[in-house]
């Protein structure tokens, strides 16, 4: 049985734990809301643009001198992850189910005996996929939600994306992040960016792209407006997995961190019972002790 | 939505500005600034920086800055995607010129094309948005 001082040792060592994660819990509540509010918002812009690029490709595809952006270099054997995490860690199954399913995707890539180069955007992903795959990655961005998500690094990140496919660096590109659902739920999502896939199951793109296509007017051209369009999107796109990802970390922080709290408050009632038990057994004992003693007198 | 009416949408990408029916909307456009009333052609056009005008019972009712972007408009609807929107009433003189200042600075010191090309949007803007403060 462990003695007093050390119980009391460890309650205090416990108390003062829950006070870092209360604290901690706190303060992924107050950010989440703002990161939820800022990914909530970007969503509208997303979408639009997805749609608008839609109803062009679908008029575009197929035709030849169609942008390299939409249609792809042709090929599909140079895979360039974009895989989107944390910079910190603390934040519950957050970073190692991103990294866990792009792990899966490497390794499928890798057995269909493709090429894969890895861009990783948060530190956490770095860290964890170094080990297995250091020699693929060939950057990492930090810090892109400090001070605050901003959609001028998301282009310089989209810029960077499309002047290396202009390079014939990769062939088809493709981001992983956590999309947000609510401070519980974050569902890791592939997405493909290059070459654009429209969202087929958005029945209103198709219904726009199949009524209305044949009858769009274009200013100034289509292909000058695809080519402003297409690294837009990209860099759209890229700000929105950002978003969604800070709002996912933060949400899956705070749950962590509630989860924590609960369970050292349960460690907390535990010891303190064992140290009352104790206490008393303690006492007891001395008092035995205090009475064999006078009756032996 | 009520007939005659344009579901006009602005959207930049922090967050949707506008959501509403308006009688018609001005968008200048890449070639041109064109007016959008119910049943317009269907039409996707590149914004150039400039002032966009909503009108609502013959009267503009609300006018917003954009540096750019692109408008997508059906029958039924005009929705825009703006890079950068500012209400109007909202633009800061002193900022604008700061930038205007910024810009010219930075195409001065451009080394390649590209450096050339973003500092001469940056111009337009910065300019465009002065003209849009002094009405």
């Amino acid at each position: 049985m462990p003695s007093l001082k050390d119980l009391r040792v460890r309650i205090a060592s416990v108390t003062a734990t829950q006070k870092i994660t209360s604290a901690m819990k706190m303060v992924a509540a107050a950010k989440l809301r703002r990161a939820q509010e800022q990914a909530e918002a970007a969503r509208p812009y997303a979408e639009r643009m997805e749609r608008m690029l839609g109803s062009l490709a679908a008029a575009s595809v197929g035709q030849a001198g169609a942008p390299a952006l939409l249609a792809g270099s042709g090929k599909q054997e140079v895979h360039l992850l974009v895989v989107g995490t944390a910079d910190r860690g603390l934040c519950g199954g957050f970073n190692s189910n991103i990294v866990r399913d792009s792990r899966q995707l490497i390794e499928s890539l890798l057995e269909d005996s493709k090429t894969v180069k890895i861009i990783c955007v948060g530190r956490k992903g770095r860290d964890q996929l170094r080990r297995q795959y250091g020699d693929m990655i060939i950057d990492t961005i930090e810090d892109v939600t400090k001070p605050r998500p901003s959609f001028e690094k998301s282009e310089a990140i989209a810029e960077r994306i499309t002047r290396m496919f202009e390079g014939g660096e990769f062939d088809v590109c493709t981001l992983i992040y956590a999309e947000f659902k609510s401070a519980i739920t974050q569902i890791v999502t592939r997405q493909q960016l290059i070459p654009f896939a429209p969202a087929a199951e958005d029945e209103e793109v198709a219904e726009a792209g199949g009524g209305q296509k044949a009858s769009y007017e274009y200013e100034p051209s289509e292909e000058e407006i695809l080519e402003a369009l297409l690294p837009r999107n990209l860099a759209v796109q890229i700000y929105k997995g950002i978003l969604e990802n800070n709002a996912s970390e933060q949400g899956s922080r705070m749950t962590a961190m509630d989860n924590a709290t609960r369970n050292a408050g349960d460690m907390i009632n535990d010891l303190t019972l064992i140290y009352n038990r104790t206490r008393q057994a303690v006492i007891t004992r001395e008092l035995i002790e205090i009475i064999s003693a006078k009756e032996a007198l | 939505m009520a007939e005659g009416k344009v579901e006009f949408e602005l959207v930049a990408p922090e967050r949707l500005l506008l959501s509403e029916p308006v009688e018609m909307v001005v968008v200048p456009g890449e070639e041109g600034d064109f007016g959008v009333l119910y049943q317009h052609a269907p039409l996707i056009s590149g914004v150039r920086p400039g002032v966009i005008k909503v009108y609502n019972g013959g009267k503009v009712t609300e006018q917003i800055f954009v540096s750019g972007g692109f408008a997508e408009v059906t029958p039924a609807r005009c929705t825009v995607l703006a890079e950068q929107a500012v209400p109007v009433s909202d633009i800061d003189r002193a900022e604008a010129d700061q930038q205007l200042r910024d810009a010219r600075d930075d195409l001065a010191d451009a080394k390649d094309k590209h450096e050339r090309d973003h500092a001469e949007r940056q111009i337009a803007v910065a300019e465009a948005m002065l003209a849009a403060a002094s009405g």
